[in-house]
């Protein structure tokens, strides 16, 4: 812990220094973004729009994670499904973001739908491509175990095929987490009139670097939190029986 | 019957089991005594022949590894596998298995002789009507393999399911079985079919030794 404070006193002392050398106008030193932040949370605006995109966040994870589990785990058990579904994932995961995103608002307007749903069509291959692994690597002899002994398929998803796929659905998570956050700024970016990436969109317009830092640096906050509270003790929660020592 | 491929591992065979009867399935590796467990278990459905089990019967199996569900503890791994069983008879099951003190335990943390009773404790505990055993006590040490042996003669004498058990060790066969089945190899047929009187109870050393000599002897082994 005290290490990590130490390097984070150095960034900040280099962004200082690098303000100092910059000029204000380039790069607005901690004093001034901190300033900006404290002006726009007392308006408002920063709660309503820190808002709006963990929404759309919260909406485009979920309906990737799920969708991409379910298809992850029917490809990595059945060898026809792979074959079928393989050119899908490769068009989709080499389909560049920014078209995905375009394609998304010119077919279905500017709307809600199309800004989630661009965002987890991005993240649907990488998120299907893990956990298709995962499921690759189920222990058939368990499966051998669950149907001698006659498990309900409930039993068998929840008890056997989940916990063995658990260390891979935290990994698409994690990288799904990052993923997301940075293609809805650019959906917002480009066709929704609220949330940090519409903020930072016309900061850009009006160059000012205070807002645009301000909006980035809360947001990289929210991201944080979400990492420590939920998506660590999740992790922990998740792999305690690997904990305890033999 | 036939499995794997095109590759025969069963030759003909045929043999029935009364419920509350111990068959052992002796006869060199890789002759397809685990094959033949696994057909029964409904495990392979490649081969030529037919297979009949009680009626609705419900079954339990040992196989050669514990196959336990690590992220699960002791208690739970029995439990899943065996929602009816109630709360007393699974605390009987563990006290006689001497598992009690390892009920909240997760399988990596047991030596591999608990796992292999945890996987006792999870067949017996689902009441079968058939039981499968595949070599349950190969690579343990003697003394715990002879323990574990006369908890299982113990539990078959109270509760009498059908159990088939496979074993290429003639002493266990022998402190089982009610009747031993000795295959040939690949591809299996049953050579000799050797019945033990008054089995399951301790015998005098003398008189193991002497079916012993007996089989070595009509076998050729």
């Amino acid at each position: 812990m005290g290490w990590r404070l130490i390097s984070l006193g150095l960034l900040i002392g280099a962004w200082y220094a690098g303000s100092q050398l910059a000029g204000e106008r380039l790069l607005p030193g901690p004093r001034a973004v901190a300033l900006a932040l404290l002006d726009e949370a007392e308006s408002g605006a920063l709660a309503f729009n820190l808002g709006a995109t963990l929404a759309r966040v919260a909406a485009a994870f979920v309906i990737a994670m799920a969708l991409g589990s379910v298809i992850g785990i029917v490809m990595g058990r059945s060898p026809i499904a792979n074959r079928l579904g393989d050119p899908w994932l490769i068009v989709l995961l080499n389909l560049p973001a920014l078209v995905i995103i375009v394609l998304a608002y010119i077919w279905a307007g500017l709307t809600e739908t199309a800004a989630v749903g661009a965002v987890a069509l991005n993240k649907l291959p990488v998120a299907t491509v893990t956990v298709r692994e995962g499921a690759r690597s189920l222990d058939m002899g368990l499966d051998e175990m669950a149907y001698v002994f006659r498990m309900r398929s409930w039993t068998r998803m929840r008890h056997i095929v989940l916990p063995q796929l658990a260390p891979y659905l935290a990994a698409a998570a994690r990288s799904g987490l990052s993923l997301v956050w940075k293609i809805v700024l650019i959906v917002e970016l480009l066709g929704r009139p609220n949330g940090v990436g519409f903020e930072i969109g016309v900061a850009f317009q009006l160059f000012d670097v205070t807002r645009i830092l301000a909006y980035a640096l809360a947001f990289v906050a929210v991201m944080l939190a979400v990492e420590t509270l939920l998506v660590q003790p999740l992790e922990r929660h998740i792999a305690r029986w690997r904990l305890r020592p033999a | 019957m036939a499995a794997g491929g095109s590759l025969h591992v069963l030759g003909e065979l045929a043999f029935g089991l009364r419920s509350g009867e111990v068959a052992a399935l002796v006869g060199p590796s890789g002759c397809g005594k685990t094959t033949l467990l696994r057909i029964i278990a409904g495990l392979d459905r490649d081969f030529e022949g037919s297979v009949f089990l009680p009626a609705k019967g419900r079954l339990g199996m040992v196989f050669q590894e514990p196959r336990l569900l690590g992220w699960r503890t002791v208690e739970q791994n029995v439990r899943l596998a065996a929602p009816r069983a109630s709360d007393t008879e699974l605390a009987g099951l563990f006290e006689m298995l001497e598992l009690t003190a390892h009920r909240n335990h997760y399988p990596g943390e047991l030596s591999l002789g608990l796992a292999r009773r945890v996987a006792l404790a999870r067949a017996f505990a689902v009441n079968p009507d058939l039981l499968l055993l595949d070599e349950p006590f190969v690579s343990l040490d003697a003394e715990l393999a002879l323990r574990l042996r006369e908890e299982l003669a113990e539990l078959v004498n109270r509760r009498s399911p059908m159990t088939l058990l496979v074993t290429h060790n003639l002493d266990e066969a022998i402190g089982l079985a009610d009747r031993i089945l000795f295959l040939s190899p690949s591809p299996a047929r049953i050579l000799a079919k050797i019945p033990v009187a008054s089995p399951r109870e301790t015998q005098a050393p003398e008189r193991t030794a002497a079916l012993r000599a007996e089989i070595v002897r009509r076998l050729k082994l």
